[in-house]
């Protein structure tokens, strides 16, 4: 163990959820519950991000009253990261509840493994 | 700077912009503008190719008006233009082989977006191979992972729509720890881009301060990279998926897609921390090991297959292996084996997909083995095509496999420890690729009382013949001048430092 | 051939057979060694019927969870597996993290020249007083552009999963048949209440979307969250007031247009932007000044159309998911 596990909880609890959002994906048989697990695992790395950025006593990175001095601004670059990392989620989960909208109306479950059961017993 | 350099640029702007213009074309053209872009890209790659060659040296190129540690960058060298025009040509050969088979049970109103969906995935191909900066991959990954699952499911049956559910799960899996790994990379060195990355790195394990995240954070890269491009535990995605798309999609996924994110892996191993470090860590213990597994237990699922095109996807999980397998050795000649067996597997498994749908069109549909009995003698080309395609596969001089396979055997003899290992395995392995490759090719020459199945002959598949010849002459050539493409490819790897 | 042997025992010797080989009388392998042609096969439709009993009734067995014994063990093992390696992840990722530089610290790695420059002469440089949107859509522009063409591309999938066509002789395809196109029935309709709030509520939504959108440069917003607001204020709309009304003015044509538009406006400003950026060459767009609404160069416009889009793709989503088409 290192010396900043305490002063790094923000990142330890991104750690701990993003691994819970990863046994969801991983074990979940349910889909909906595997999205919210990939959404999760999702939000945990954008805390992550966030937490990186943050120094403290500084404001948002946004020019106020002209001053553009280092010291004033905590670091701008996790939080673009970011915000390139939701569009990606969301466009992921958008794609991923489509597909369990139409396993759901051709199987009538959202049980993965019932589904793979029924499509062996299909036999295509 | 010349103009040539500005061709890495307009091949990736040019592919993503016609995937917009497609969406509001009609079907015929929209098949054409893909087409054209393809081909422009691929005739751009080539003269790119030709530059560099001639130079004899790497150049990056500035998305933007900032130079390196704050604006984005992409790159090209020999290994890149080379992979670039090598990737258009198969995906060339892949749409217009599978062309009178694309549409398939896909809804006719919906023909068009399957382009925008090809024109992407090249374009985000295009990108994960010139990139010079770490996020911009992760996004063009995405990219790449979305429209690849577009290209599973477009055609809807239920088996597709699950292979796609089960592909996205793991793809997803793995590009959680790929950005996991990445943010933990910034943290550490500060910086996105690759070169400054490596020179942060070298000061880290220099002042040996970070050492333990470090390790980590490439190490949850290279499983995110290993889990998308299914490396052995993690392909149970994979026979679905390949087995049951329409063919196009099929040779793609095998050949490009997943070779798209071993690129990737290989540029981070040579660009962001190092071909000495990564060699010093643990890491290409585990990727030799799993290479090592997938190779058998790849071939050994292959052969319990009663699915032709099932067992060409099994057949990819083992070749995957392969690839791993070199990375593992790590020396210099492990690694450009591996980059020569992508170039020689890309050739030989979109050949075979391509030829059989073929020998399964020719079968009532059917791609059960016991239906494709004597179908060799009833289209005459795919058969041909696919004997060729399984005699590189298992490793016949002449043939790309072949060098591949020499290429791997003289390169596990320079590596103490792991030589015993990797020569046995690569000879079982050959060995079952025979087992279940011969099996086939036997059965479609088989005679057979039935004559209730129509026989092609050229006429009737002059594209799909013409398709198949270049493949085979690419396969050819691959195996018969595969000096000076080992050269260049070594070239190209001495420019990644 | 001194020693003649009688015929019959000649014929027995090796030396006839070979010469007899030789001149091409006899083929020895004929009749003895070549596979015969095989066997015609016979269904028996009653065997056959067994046998697909057989088989499904396996197939039962084998996927009956509640009483397969192996199948239920090989699932046990797989989850404490899975469980474990979760728990080793964990705990590997804790271990990283506590070596990690420590969080809110003003000296570590990430805190260097390259933040450092975006935050002094960020404004300079791109004309944004916000340093967040100078940085993600001027520095590092090549990202941005790919995350909106993920957007765009997981559209583009939706649009295949769940769009429901006609073929061209108006049927509806026989593949996305057994969806319902309409769910609707279970809901009121005409809430008096809904209608009036969402009266009331959409514009105001609209509006600030639209702020947030106009603002990118300056202040907390820009295209993406703009939109998603303007997307969810449409939402609002079509739930109060159904699909009649909104394909007064949204019907798939409008989305596809805004779309190609709004991309291919980005797509070639942006590579105005590149190109000039690599050769060196001097960019015609003005930076205006700083804190105008009209400044920033391109971020402005870029704005818009990211906005254009998302609030589309928004609405799309929704649309799709309810009835599979506009």
């Amino acid at each position: 163990m290192g010396p900043n596990l305490w002063i790094n909880y923000g990142e330890a609890v991104a750690a701990i959820l993003f691994c819970i959002g990863f046994t969801n994906l991983l074990l979940q048989t349910n889909l909906i519950k595997k999205i919210i697990g990939l959404n999760i695992m999702d939000s945990a790395i954008y805390l992550f991000l966030a937490e990186k950025g943050y120094i403290a006593g500084r404001t948002a990175p946004i020019v106020t009253d002209g001053i553009t001095s280092v010291e004033a601004y905590i670091n701008p670059i996790p939080s673009g990261l970011v915000l390139t990392g939701i569009v990606v989620s969301v466009s992921v989960s958008a794609l991923m509840l489509s597909l369990t909208i139409r396993l759901y109306i051709r199987y009538h479950s959202l049980d993965l493994d019932e589904i793979a059961a029924q499509l062996k017993k299909e036999g295509r | 700077m010349d103009f040539v350099c500005n061709f890495p640029f307009f091949s990736i702007l040019i592919s993503l912009f016609s995937g917009t213009i497609c969406s509001v074309l009609p079907e015929k053209a929209a098949k054409a503008v893909n087409r054209i872009v393809i081909a422009a890209v691929g005739v751009m790659s080539g003269i790119l190719l030709l530059y560099l060659l001639g130079t004899g040296e790497s150049f990056v190129y500035w998305m933007g008006h900032f130079p390196a540690p704050w604006g984005n960058e992409i790159r090209a060298g020999i290994l890149e233009a080379g992979m670039a025009l090598f990737f258009c040509i198969i995906m060339y050969l892949s749409m217009a082989g599978g062309a009178h088979k694309l549409f398939d049970e896909v809804e006719e109103s919906k023909h068009n977006l399957y382009y925008i969906l090809i024109n992407l995935l090249l374009s985000s191909l295009l990108a994960l191979v010139y990139t010079n900066d770490m996020f911009t991959a992760y996004v063009f990954v995405e990219i790449n992972t979305i429209s690849a699952c577009g290209l599973i499911m477009i055609r809807q049956v239920g088996r597709t729509i699950e292979a796609a559910v089960r592909y996205m799960i793991m793809s997803l899996l793995g590009s959680g720890l790929f950005l996991f790994g990445l943010c933990i990379m910034y943290d550490l060195t500060g910086h996105l881009l690759m070169s400054n990355i490596k020179e942060s790195v070298a000061l880290l394990i220099q002042s040996g301060e970070y050492q333990i995240p470090l390790i980590v954070s490439v190490a949850l890269m290279c499983i995110g990279l290993c889990i998308k491009s299914a490396l052995f535990p993690f392909h149970a995605w994979l026979p679905d998926a390949y087995g049951y798309s329409t063919v196009s999609s099929a040779a793609i996924l095998s050949s490009l897609v997943s070779k798209g994110y071993i690129f990737l892996l290989i540029k981070i191993i040579y660009r962001v921390i190092g071909f000495e470090i990564f060699n010093n860590t643990r890491i290409i213990d585990v990727l030799f090991v799993f290479g090592l597994l997938g190779m058998i237990f790849g071939s050994l699922s292959a052969i319990k297959e009663n699915d032709i095109r099932r067992m060409i996807a099994y057949s990819s999980v083992a070749q995957i292996g392969y690839i791993y397998m070199g990375f593992g050795m790590g020396t210099q000649a492990g690694m450009v084996a591996s980059v020569f067996h992508i170039l020689s597997h890309a050739a030989t498994k979109s050949l075979l997909f391509i030829a059989a749908i073929g020998l399964t069109e020719v079968s009532g549909g059917s791609r059960k083995f016991i239906d494709l009995t004597g179908a060799g003698y009833r289209n005459k080309w795919a058969g041909v095509a696919f004997t060729a395609g399984s005699l590189s596969m298992v490793g016949v001089p002449l043939f790309s496999g072949f060098i591949s396979k020499l290429l791997f055997a003289q390169a596990a003899v320079q590596v103490e420890g792991k030589m015993l290992a990797a020569l046995i395995v690569l000879g079982i392995s050959t060995v079952l690729n025979a087992i279940y490759f011969m099996k086939t090719v036997i059965r479609i020459y088989a005679t057979t009382g039935d004559t209730s199945y129509p026989c092609i002959t050229f006429k009737d598949m002059k594209v799909h013949a013409i398709v198949l010849l270049f493949f085979i002459v690419l396969n050819i050539i691959l195996g018969v001048s595969s000096q000076p493409i080992v050269n260049m490819i070594e070239q190209g790897l001495a420019m990644f430092a | 051939m001194s020693k003649r042997k009688p015929a019959e025992e000649y014929h027995k010797t090796f030396a006839f057979h070979f010469f007899s080989w030789l001149q091409g009388e006899k083929d020895p392998y004929l009749g003895n060694v070549e596979m015969k042609p095989q066997e015609e096969y016979v269904i028996d439709p009653e065997m056959q019927l067994r046998h697909e009993k057989e088989h499904d009734a396996i197939l039962d067995k084998v996927y009956d969870m509640a009483h397969n014994r192996e199948l239920r063990l090989f699932h046990r093992l797989y989850q404490a597996t899975s469980i474990l390696f979760c728990l080793f992840l964990m705990a590997l990722l804790l271990v990283t993290i506590s070596h990690l530089p420590a969080t809110g610290a003003a000296v570590k790695p990430v805190n260097n020249e390259v933040a450092a420059r975006y935050i002094e002469s960020g404004l300079e440089e791109t004309g944004a007083v916000n340093i967040v949107a100078g940085m993600i859509l001027d520095y590092r522009a090549f990202d941005t552009l790919g995350e909106s063409h993920v957007l765009f591309v997981a559209t583009i999938t939706v649009l295949i999963m769940l769009r429901l066509d006609k073929n061209k002789k108006g049927e509806p395809n026989p593949l996305t048949r057994d969806m319902n196109p309409n769910d609707r029935i279970y809901e009121p309709k005409n809430d008096a209440i809904l209608q009036l709030v969402a009266s009331f509520l959409v514009p105001i939504i609209i509006i600030f979307g639209i702020y947030i959108i106009l603002n990118g440069h300056l202040g907390p917003g820009g295209g993406f969250s703009g939109g998603a607001v303007i997307g969810a204020g449409l939402i609002l709309y079509l739930n109060a007031f159904g699909f009649s009304k909104t394909e007064r003015f949204f019907t798939e044509k409008t989305y596809k247009w805004i779309c190609f538009f709004s991309l291919s406006f980005y797509c070639l400003a942006k590579s105005y932007s590149f190109y000039t950026g690599a050769n060196h060459l001097h960019s015609i767009i003005p930076k205006g000044t700083p804190g105008a609404i009209l400044s920033s160069g391109l971020i402005l416009p870029l704005n818009i159309a990211v906005g254009l889009v998302v609030a589309c793709t928004m609405y799309a989503f929704y649309a799709m998911f309810r009835k599979g088409g506009f």
